[in-house]
Order: structure tokens, then C-alpha cells, then sequence
């Protein structure tokens, strides 16, 4: 295990399959947080069956998923190192040829996309007044319009979901490639599947705070 | 023949592995838009020689693209603008009259300069030490129909095979990474009856080596491939990154060998 882990090859292996195991997450956080456009009791409902009906379901959840970001962030930080320590002596000029500006923006995306997750939970998780003054336990749907009826964090927000769409376009291409599953193809680079992924997912999140900002969901 | 060309070269001088290396300007007068890259750098040295200073030291052989010596940074781009080229076939009708070159040896920590654009590509020799082989029992040769390969394998082994190790995927790629040679060249093996019964030892080994040499990891970028004077698809890093988990998955320690004698 540790062997495998030491190597360049294993750590991109485990930072495939805990990206796949967050880019299952987000799919379904965004199809439940879009339940906020059915209405208050509908949403509050559906947070008491996380937050109390189904906790311990939830809690295994939490912990897949926190053990998923470490190991996410902690094989990304040690690859890049690595990479950083590759080429020590840069090129004066480098033109990009073929790779995206999704790919190229992995690396700082995942840094704010990190410090977003942060923000995010203390805002309607763990319900940090310096984020949220008015925060009530319980009363998700009441947090949610509150937050984005202040413009910044309808911002902050959209930014996010930009940084996640970048984030997805590469990753849910690049980790088929990554754990050795894809098909080889004419053009390896065209990809159709992860560009539905990651904008269905983004326009989903991108809804809730749009909806509030718009007047839709009060 | 159309007219000749004056072309400004920003060249990269180093004069050893440890000296300081710095950008020293140079003008190529009357370039043939027909000669190719490297016989402009050749007009260039000689001209050098004469006026009695170092000619710019660069890496070639063949000068027919196939034996993977040259290459070098040409504007940010490994092998230069042409695509599917060494260095040595790219021609001056790429570029224009007036036009200014930028050259860089290939940078990456695992590749130091020996000399002004020559670097050491001995860490790809090395990769290649580690499993880039089949073990063959020496004797008679089999027939050659013996081992029925299919022509698709057959292909892909070929395309894998293509690759002249001239080192333009570290080059190019972000990360200075060699996963598109190493891939190459556990592919070529891997695709054929012959290489089978070490395929995921080779993996495992190759890549072991890959990362002792300190090239950067796969960020699956896809420059590599770009640069590619073969046109390598990143699809052979995708198949040894599959072998690579199936062989640390399956991987048996070797045993130890007990006799009475």
C-alpha cells in the first residue's frame, strides 16, 4: 500500500477515485438542494431527514467524504510539489498548445474550491455568526435566503460554481485516464460526457443562490 | 526560389553543467527559406567559428526525424511550430523575414544542460534498463508465424513503438513529466504476446524508475502529445496507468529459493 502510494502514478490513482467519490457527492447535493424551489416545508423537511431521521447514515457519509478531501488535497499538494521540483529552472517561453485553461487552473481552483468547502460549512453546517449573523439551527431554508439576499454572497457563490465547473471539466475527463478505464479514442482530448457533468452540476448549485437573488425563493 | 530572409536568434548559452547560462542575441543573414532549421544554425556557427567564438552547441544525427537527437525549444514550442516534426525537419519557410527565434534547451530538473541547448537524456536510458525488455531464453529462432498477433494489436504496438525518445513530452509538458515516453514504451511491449509474461512487473519497475530520475506526475495536460514528433496519444499513459494498478494489485513477492544442497 505504501508502495503504491509513494509513487506519482498511485497518488494521481487516489486522487482519481476520491474525485470520483466527490464528484458523486456533488451530484447529489445538487439535485437535493434543488428541492429549495418546492417550497419551505419541503426544504426544511428534507434537511430534519439528513440532519436527525438519518444521522448516522449521514455521519458515514461526513466521514467518507472528509477522508476523501484530505486525501484529494494532500496527493494534489505532494504532486505538485513534485512537479514544482521537476523543472526548477523555467522556461523564459512556453506557449500551451493544446492544454485547457481548466486544466491548467486544477491546482489554485482546488486551493479556493478548499477554502469555498470551509466557508460553505461554516455557514449553513456549523452555523459561524461571522459568516451568517442571523443563522437558526434548523431553519435551513430560512439560512439559505438570508445569506444570498446580501449580494456579495451570490457572488462569492457563482465564483465558486466557476471554479467547480473548471475543476469538473477536467477532473471527471481526466480520471477515467487516470485510473485506466477509458477507451481509446481518436481524439483523446475531445471530451462531450464531462462537459454535461460538470455544467449540469454548476447550473444546478448556481439556481439556489440565483433564485433567492431574483426573488423566486423568499 | 523565393527571396532569403534575415531571422534574429535569442539563443540560450551555457558553457556546462554547473556555469550560469544566459539569452545571447545573434542575427542568421540570407536564411534559404528552403534549408532546413538546423542547417540555418549550421550557417550560423560557421560564422561563429570564424570570427573566432563558440559555436552554439546543439544535439543531432540522422537529420532524417527518426533517431530522437535533436530537439530543443523553439518559441515555447518543443520541436518548434511544424507539427509531427523533429527539429531537424522543420524548414525556415515556417517562419518569416524579420521574424525573431527564441531557443531553450529542454528544461527540466531530470535533464541538465550539458551545453547550451544539448541536455542529458540518460534518465530515459535508465527507465528503459529498468523493464523496457523481454527476457528471451536464447536458441533457435521461432517461426515467425508461431504467435498469431492481430492487426489492430499489431497497429497499436507500432504506434506505442513510434516513439524516438527524444524527450519533447518532458519538454513540453508543465509538469517535466515522462509518463508519455514510459507509457510508450511499457505499451509497445505490453500489446504483444512477447511481452506478456512481464507486463505488470515492467510497469511497476518503469514507473518506480520514472519517478526516482525526478520527473514531474501525469496531469494529463495533453502538451505531451502535442509535441509528440510521432504523434504518441496520451491513450499509452491511460494503458499504463491501468497496468500499473493492476500490477500493484496482483504483485506477488518473488520466494525464496530453499535447498538441502
Amino acid at each position: 500500500m505504501l508502495k503504491f502510494w509513494n509513487t506519482s502514478v498511485g497518488k494521481k490513482v487516489v486522487m482519481g477515485v476520491t474525485g470520483l467519490i466527490l464528484v458523486g457527492f456533488v451530484i447529489g447535493h445538487m439535485v437535493g438542494n434543488l428541492q429549495i424551489f418546492m417550497g419551505v416545508e419541503r426544504y426544511n423537511a428534507y434537511a430534519r431527514l439528513l440532519q436527525e431521521d438519518i444521522i448516522e447514515l449521514t455521519w458515514a457519509v461526513r466521514v467518507t467524504l472528509l477522508v476523501s478531501v484530505i486525501l484529494h488535497a494532500l496527493s494534489a499538494w505532494q504532486l505538485t510539489r513534485r512537479s514544482w521540483a521537476a523543472r526548477p529552472v523555467d522556461y523564459a517561453l512556453r506557449e500551451a498548445q493544446v492544454s485547457t485553461y481548466a486544466s491548467r487552473t486544477m491546482r489554485w481552483g482546488g486551493v479556493f474550491l478548499f477554502v469555498f468547502i470551509l466557508v460553505h460549512l461554516g455557514q449553513f453546517t456549523l452555523g459561524w455568526t461571522w459568516l451568517l449573523p442571523e443563522y437558526a439551527k434548523g431553519a435551513a431554508y430560512g439560512n439559505v435566503v438570508l445569506a444570498f439576499e446580501r449580494p456579495f454572497w451570490v457572488l462569492f457563490y457563482l465564483v465558486a460554481m466557476f471554479f467547480l465547473l473548471l475543476h469538473l471539466l477536467h477532473g471527471t475527463w481526466a480520471v477515467l485516464r487516470t485510473l485506466g478505464v477509458a477507451k481509446n479514442a481518436a481524439e483523446p482530448l475531445a471530451r462531450r460526457i464531462p462537459v454535461i457533468i460538470a455544467l449540469l452540476v454548476t447550473v444546478g448549485f448556481s439556481l439556489v443562490p440565483l433564485g433567492v437573488a431574483l426573488g423566486v425563493v423568499r | 526560389m523565393t527571396g532569403t530572409m534575415n531571422i534574429t536568434l535569442k539563443v540560450w548559452r551555457q558553457a556546462g553543467p554547473t556555469a550560469p547560462g544566459k539569452f545571447e542575441t545573434y542575427t542568421a543573414r540570407d536564411v534559404s527559406p528552403e534549408s532546413s532549421f538546423l542547417e540555418m544554425l549550421d550557417v550560423v556557427n560557421e560564422k561563429l567559428v570564424l570570427e573566432g567564438k563558440e559555436p552554439i552547441a546543439f544535439d543531432h544525427d540522422c537529420r532524417e526525424g527518426i533517431c530522437g537527437m535533436c530537439g530543443m525549444m523553439i518559441n515555447g514550442v518543443a520541436h518548434g511550430p511544424s507539427k509531427l516534426t523533429t527539429t531537424c525537419q522543420l524548414h525556415m519557410r515556417s517562419f518569416k523575414d524579420g521574424d525573431s527565434i527564441t531557443l531553450e534547451p529542454w528544461r527540466a530538473n531530470a535533464f541538465p544542460v550539458i551545453r547550451d541547448l544539448v541536455v542529458d537524456r540518460s534518465p530515459l536510458d535508465r527507465i528503459i534498463q529498468a523493464g523496457g525488455f523481454i527476457s528471451v531464453p536464447t536458441g533457435a529462432p521461432q517461426d515467425a508465424n508461431a504467435l498469431p498477433i492481430g492487426k489492430p494489436e499489431a497497429d497499436e504496438a507500432m504506434d506505442a513503438a513510434a516513439c524516438i525518445g527524444c524527450g519533447a513530452c518532458v519538454a513540453a509538458c508543465p509538469n517535466a513529466s515522462a509518463s508519455l515516453f514510459t507509457a510508450a514504451k511499457i505499451s509497445h511491449l505490453g500489446l504483444l504476446p512477447q511481452g506478456q509474461p512481464e507486463r505488470y512487473r515492467r510497469a511497476l519497475s518503469m514507473v518506480t524508475q520514472m519517478d526516482l530520475e525526478g520527473f514531474g506526475g501525469c496531469s494529463l495536460f495533453g502538451e505531451c502529445m502535442a509535441a509528440c514528433p510521432k504523434g504518441i496519444s496520451i491513450d499509452f499513459i491511460k494503458r499504463m496507468n491501468g497496468d500499473y494498478v493492476w500490477g500493484s494489485v496482483s504483485a506477488r513477492p518473488e520466494k525464496t529459493v530453499l535447498t538441502s544442497g
